[in-house]
């Protein structure tokens, strides 16, 4: 085995431990933490269900940014959707066989991945453009995005510009799954392309992309306008009523 | 200094997204909480030596009690959807007054002490210590937000700023940097009862007037009773119901309604406060304090009903905490709602045909509502989602024959702070608020321009006393806002229907 595929391998499992052991520790901290009070912006729906509703717009379609502008809504939209159909395209590098869903979707993740690409330039241009929005723009938004576009940009250069050996890639990824490891291909671009892809998964829980679990358990979109008819009360505050 | 000169906004017919100016309202900061006002609340009477190992530890401690905080520190992903939402931004153009920016006061210090990221690359995540500079900024710009949830409806995580700010005014006050204005409120409602510290003699004096006044209006008895023992409503008011102009019109609108409706009613001296500034500050126990006065009277007067008179901040309090904090409320009427909004009361009545009116006598009001943002964005009346803002409007068409709506964008979970929310209502403040009005000013002035609205409506204590003081530096006569009741008051028919 290559010191390259070794590096790659190590990665990856290093990349996927940190992802899934940083992110259930995230949830698990939020989970942990006691809403006390009743805080949903209303108007909010009065039952559970509505509330599932309503989280389903927001996941779905991102109603308060389409409420809240225009712009950012169409670009943040676009980029989430395409990456959606991006990461559907493939799992095809991780199955055998392919699931249909997965097939069927492979044209649509192509454009997707233009799309991807474009929505993020957007992205980007308001940093730049908005003084607002360019006033509260740290490094990190910056190099966020820089990393999501070049990730875009090496998929895209593989799939349009010069194609790197997709058969190979399946078998490094499926070794990689399954504890029988195989040489990684050493393509430039593809190298490039898991590397930036490897870390985005380490950041992720350390980093501002936690706004996809946080969404869940937001108690301004998560609870039910129902203060008056349920008696909502969390155990700390609860102590407090067994003190004389 | 407090009270320096300053240029009040020019109204412009549309909505003008203003360029940042960066540090245009670091000047501006309420007045420090003295010694005797911290310690009465419990807190330390000046900034202690060890601060800043102490704000860092209360920092944790509400991280660990409060889920939105935790949540709220991680999610931001800056996307600006807030930026141009706050009323304060709106009429400063302070960045640090945008809601991200506000929020990030207080994530860039999360972050150095919390994140991984923030422990060892804080420059690259915007990571500092806290150090004076930035409590002082803390202190300055935490004290320019009326927690009024506007920006909250906009975020795509919902991310609420008042969260934040309520969480930043706790660890100043727990360090000895509270607000003079809000804690010294606090302080009178545990000493005497009420916000304005009127004790319960001239209290009853007050009410005894009041019934003599409209004894002399309208030649009929109608009561104003204070600590009525079996009467079947409680009413919780905001304390300048009794005292202020145009806050004591609505309150004789209250009246009025329970006459007409046989209702019985009692005020209490010892809970003669609806506002709760225990909210303000972030302060869960003093909050829970303050609601108990209420419970203990509704015990102790052995009344069926607990209904809250026109008050934004309190409604949200009595709305959506009360249950949490001085429930439950099973010695109580099940029939009726715990607690009801006298709105609520008041539609319920007419909807039912139990009260009467000459809308005529309204006639020379052409009308406009402003929703109090706390009551349209953390409460809720009636049954439906939205009722808080289709209640008080059907009352305001069934007593009056002009009305007109603000910009849809201004009204219902639009709506724009009065500017004087949140514990801002203090003339130290008075630059941020008049500029902090001006989203509002300039819907109303649209209706002024098309539809000659000269009357401007609304359900909240602090809105009514902040229009009184800020629409003349507009050009608007002060007497132009005045409460949904007061409405109801010129037009209810008493005896004769």
């Amino acid at each position: 085995m290559t010191l390259l595929t070794i590096f790659y391998t190590v990665l990856f499992y290093i990349a996927t431990g940190v992802f899934a052991i940083g992110l259930v520790l995230k949830i698990r901290s939020y989970a942990r933490a006691p809403a006390p009070l009743k805080i949903a912006t209303t108007p909010a729906p009065v039952t559970n269900t509505g509330v599932g509703l309503r989280m389903a717009r927001e996941v779905v379609f991102f109603e308060s940014l389409f409420k809240s502008s225009k712009w950012t809504w169409v670009f943040g939209w676009t980029f989430h959707f395409a990456l959606l159909l991006v990461v559907l395209r493939h799992l095809r590098y991780f199955q055998e066989p392919v699931w249909l869903p997965v097939v069927l979707i492979q044209p649509f993740g192509t454009y997707a991945g233009f799309a991807l690409v474009a929505a993020l330039g957007g992205l980007w241009a308001r940093r730049w453009l908005v003084d607002r929005v360019r006033y509260i723009s740290t490094p990190s938004d910056h190099l966020m995005l820089a990393l999501l576009i070049s990730i875009g940009l090496t998929g895209l250069a593989m799939r349009f510009v010069a194609h790197t050996d997709i058969v190979a890639v399946k078998v490094f990824m499926l070794g990689l799954m399954r504890f029988d490891w195989q040489p990684v291909p050493a393509d430039p671009v593809l190298l490039v392309h898991l590397a930036l892809v490897a870390g985005l998964m380490i950041v992720f829980p350390i980093s501002k992309l936690l706004h996809a679990p946080g969404l869940f358990f937001s108690p301004t979109r998560n609870q039910a306008d129902n203060a008056r008819e349920v008696r909502h009360v969390s155990a700390w505050a609860a102590a407090l009523d067994k003190r004389p | 200094m407090a009270t320096a000169a300053f240029d009040t906004p020019k109204l412009k017919s549309y909505p003008v997204i203003p360029l940042v100016q960066v540090g245009a309202m670091s000047h501006l900061k309420p007045f420090v909480a003295n010694a005797p006002i911290q310690t009465a609340l419990g807190f330390p009477g000046e900034l202690v030596d060890d601060w800043q190992d102490k704000a860092i530890a209360k920092m944790g401690e509400l991280l660990g009690k409060y889920r939105s905080l935790q949540v709220y520190m991680d999610a931001c992903v800056h996307c600006g959807a807030c930026s141009d939402k706050c009323h304060y931004f709106l009429g400063t153009g302070d960045p640090k007054n945008m809601p991200v920016a506000r929020q990030d006061l207080m994530r860039k210090v999360y972050r150095r002490y919390f994140t991984f990221a923030g422990k060892h690359f804080p420059r690259l995540v915007g990571a500092v210590d806290l150090t004076r500079e930035v409590l002082d900024e803390w202190y300055s710009y935490f004290n320019q937000c009326s927690e009024c949830r506007r920006c909250s409806v906009f975020c795509p995580y919902g991310i609420d700023t008042a969260e934040v700010t309520m969480a930043a005014r706790e660890i100043m006050a727990s360090v000895g940097m509270g607000q003079k204005y809000s804690n010294e409120i606090i302080g009178k409602v545990h000493r005497i009862g009420n916000n304005l510290g009127i004790p319960g003699p001239a209290l009853e004096n007050t009410l005894e007037g009041l019934e003599e006044d409209t004894k002399d209006d309208t030649g009929l008895d109608i009561k104003f009773p204070l600590n009525v023992k079996g009467a079947e409503v409680l009413l919780i008011t905001p304390s300048a119901d009794f005292f202020s102009e145009p806050h004591v019109e609505s309150l004789i609108g209250y009246a009025k309604v329970f006459h007409a409706a046989g209702i019985s009613w009692t005020l209490s001296s010892h809970a003669s406060e609806a506002g709760n500034f225990g909210m303000f500050i972030g302060n869960y126990e003093q909050m829970r304090n303050i609601s108990m006065r209420v419970r203990e009277a509704a015990l102790e007067l052995g009344v069926k009903r607990i209904v809250v008179g026109e008050c934004g901040h309190a409604w949200r309090v009595a709305y959506s905490f009360w249950n949490t904090l001085i429930g439950p409320f099973d010695y109580l009427d099940p029939r009726y709602p715990v607690p009801q909004h006298i709105c609520e009361v008041t539609d319920d009545l007419i909807q039912r045909g139990a009260l009467s009116f000459d809308k005529d006598a309204n006639d020379d009001r052409i009308i406009t509502f402003h929703d109090s943002c706390n009551v349209a964005r953390a409460s809720r009346m009636g049954n439906m989602p939205g009722g808080q803002f289709v209640i008080p409007r059907r009352i305001i068409t069934s007593v009056a024959n002009h009305f007109h709506d603000m910009a849809p964008q201004t009204i219902h979970e639009g709506t724009f702070c009065c500017g004087g929310g949140g514990g801002l209502l203090t003339d130290d403040l008075m630059e941020l608020r008049v500029k902090g009005a001006l989203p509002r000013m300039e819907a109303l002035k649209n209706v002024v321009d098309d539809h000659g609205v000269n009357f401007m409506a609304t359900i909240c204590a602090i809105c009514k006393a902040q229009f009184t003081k800020v629409l003349p530096y507009y050009g608007f006569n002060m007497s132009m806002v005045g409460g949904v009741h007061q409405l109801v008051s010129k037009a209810i028919r008493l005896g004769d229907k």
